[in-house]
C-alpha cells in the first residue's frame, strides 16, 4: 500500500523534503507515518496534520492510496 | 467563489468586475462589504522588504470554499468572493480580497469579518518574510484579528 506524504513550509525545510512515497502494509495512524518517514524527530506538538485536503488528528487512520500533508500552524492572508 | 492569484491583483476590479457579472444579484442586495488585506512594510519592529506566500494546492481551495459555505449557514449571503495571493509579495500589494454581498449590513459585515478571521486560522497559507537587515524568517502565528493597535 502506498501514500504519498507531502511537508509544507517550515517543516519543509526543517527536514529537508518536499514529498514522498510512503509504503506501508496496513492502515497506521499519522502518528506512526510520521515516525516511519521522519524517524529522526519526534511528532511536533504544533504540527498539524490532513488527510486527503481535509484537517485530520494525529490518530487517524491513513490508508491505501491515501494523501497525507504535515505542516506548521498556517499564518496566511 | 474562490481564487487563488500567483500574480498581483486589483481587489477593486475583481469585485466590480464579479458583482457586474452576477446579474441575478442585480436589485437583491443592499449591501457589499469589502475587506482587502494589504503587505505591511514592516512586522514585529523589523522592516520587512518582501515575502513569500505558500499554499498547499488542492486543500486551499477546498478550505476557503468550506469556509464560505459555513458562513453562507450562518448569514443570509446572496454572494461572496475570495481572492487570495500566492508566491512572492511587496509591500502594498494585496494579500486578500473578502467581498460579502448581502441584503442588510449587519450581515454583510458579520460574515465578513467570520470568513477572514476562519481564513487566518484555518486556510492553508504561510508566510515567509524577507527582512531588510537579517535575512528570511517564517511567521511562526498569526496575531489576533480582534487585537487593538497600541
Amino acid at each position: 500500500m502506498s501514500i504519498k506524504v507531502r511537508y509544507f513550509a517550515s517543516l519543509k525545510e526543517r527536514i529537508g523534503r518536499a514529498e514522498e512515497d510512503a509504503a506501508i502494509a496496513e492502515p497506521v495512524t499519522a502518528k506512526a507515518l510520521w515516525r516511519q518517514c521522519v524517524p529522526e524527530l519526534p511528532p511536533p506538538e504544533q504540527i498539524l496534520v490532513a488527510i486527503n485536503l481535509e484537517y485530520a488528528d494525529w490518530d487517524s487512520l491513513v490508508r491505501d492510496g491515501d494523501e497525507v500533508a504535515f505542516f506548521p500552524p498556517v499564518t496566511g492572508g | 467563489m474562490v481564487k487563488i492569484s500567483p500574480r498581483p491583483f486589483d481587489p477593486w476590479a475583481e469585485a466590480r468586475e464579479y458583482q457586474h457579472a452576477a446579474a441575478q444579484m442585480t436589485g437583491k442586495f443592499g449591501a457589499t462589504n469589502l475587506f482587502v488585506g494589504t503587505m505591511r512594510d514592516f512586522n514585529e519592529g523589523d522592516d520587512v522588504v518582501g515575502m513569500t506566500l505558500e499554499y498547499y494546492p488542492g486543500m486551499t481551495e477546498r478550505a476557503l470554499e468550506n469556509i464560505v459555505r459555513e458562513a453562507g449557514e450562518r448569514w443570509p449571503i446572496i454572494d461572496a468572493l475570495v481572492v487570495h495571493r500566492v508566491g512572492d509579495i511587496r509591500p502594498g500589494e494585496p494579500i486578500v480580497l473578502v467581498a460579502v454581498w448581502t441584503s442588510h449590513r449587519g450581515d454583510a459585515f458579520d460574515a465578513a469579518r467570520h470568513i477572514m478571521e476562519a481564513l487566518k486560522s484555518r486556510a492553508p497559507f504561510w508566510k515567509k518574510e524577507w527582512l531588510k537587515a537579517k535575512g528570511e524568517r517564517w511567521v511562526a502565528r498569526n496575531t489576533d484579528g480582534y487585537l487593538k493597535s497600541e
